[in-house]
């Protein structure tokens, strides 16, 4: 079956998103995050949607799902990339991602999570 | 005005969603049109599609490039033949679904594009036509 990888660096899980999001690899990312997090005890969760072309409802509910799931797990999802075109066109969806935290681009997002690790 | 090119696909499964995607997304560059309308007709297409597929059990997916003097146009037509929408003011509500989605596909798809039409009965399925101009 078709995965998105999931890579660890330190405490933090990277999920690059390179490929066309269907409906089910989004589903499958889902659950493959949520077993990674518990494996391997990770503060954060970079996403870099910087290769997506497109963000619907379903995929923006997927970020909003697995940005839920990961603080419920003690980790901190950060959304980095997102290109300016999917981003106007993810407002005027009238989907504007409550409580997922956002970065212009990875080095801000990692930044982002090592920042709030170290608080903790 | 004039339809320059025209075709049919199938949307019944969520394959056919992502191709669907795809081959707007082309129809679009061809068209001349911007990259924000392209990704906003794409977006659109992408909610518009799974909506059939979901709700509608599938169906074609038929487009059209026109030509209106010097603007080119995309039209696009969903047409399935499930069980219609029985209150199309209520599913034209932004936050409102029927299944468990956010409730956006409508609402958000028609924000997304320049025309927007529906027409829908209870058991007489349902056809959606949006256009895009450059």
């Amino acid at each position: 079956m078709e995965r998105i990888p999931i890579l660890r660096m330190g405490e933090i899980l990277l999920v690059t998103v390179q490929v066309e999001m269907h409906d089910q690899l989004a589903l499958t990312l889902q659950e493959d995050l949520a077993e990674r997090i518990s494996a391997t005890a990770a503060r954060g969760v970079l996403i870099d949607i910087s290769a997506l072309e497109i963000v619907d409802s379903f995929i923006g509910r997927m970020i909003a799902n697995i940005s839920s799931l990961s603080r419920i797990m003690d980790a901190q999802t950060v959304l980095v990339g997102m290109q300016p075109a999917v981003a106007i066109t993810l407002v005027e969806l009238g989907l504007n991602l409550p409580g997922v935290a956002t970065a212009l681009n990875v080095d801000r997002g990692m930044k982002l999570l090592l920042d709030s690790a170290q608080r903790q | 005005m004039n339809i320059k090119d025209q075709g049919t696909r199938p949307i019944v499964t969520e394959q056919d969603i992502v191709l669907a995607r795809q081959a707007c997304r082309k129809l679009a560059q061809d068209c001349g049109l911007r990259l924000v309308a392209q990704t906003k007709l794409v977006t659109a297409v992408s909610e518009l599609a799974r909506n059939m597929l979901v709700y509608g059990g599938g169906g074609d997916l038929h487009w059209e490039i026109l030509e209106d003097g010097l603007r080119k146009g995309i039209r696009i037509i969903f047409h399935d033949e499930g069980p219609g929408i029985a209150d199309l003011q209520l599913a034209m509500t932004d936050g409102w679904t029927s299944g468990n989605g956010l409730g956006l596909g409508l609402t958000g798809a028609k924000r997304l594009v320049n025309e927007f039409d529906i027409e829908t009965a209870p058991g007489q399925g349902t056809r959606i036509s949006i256009t895009q101009w450059s």
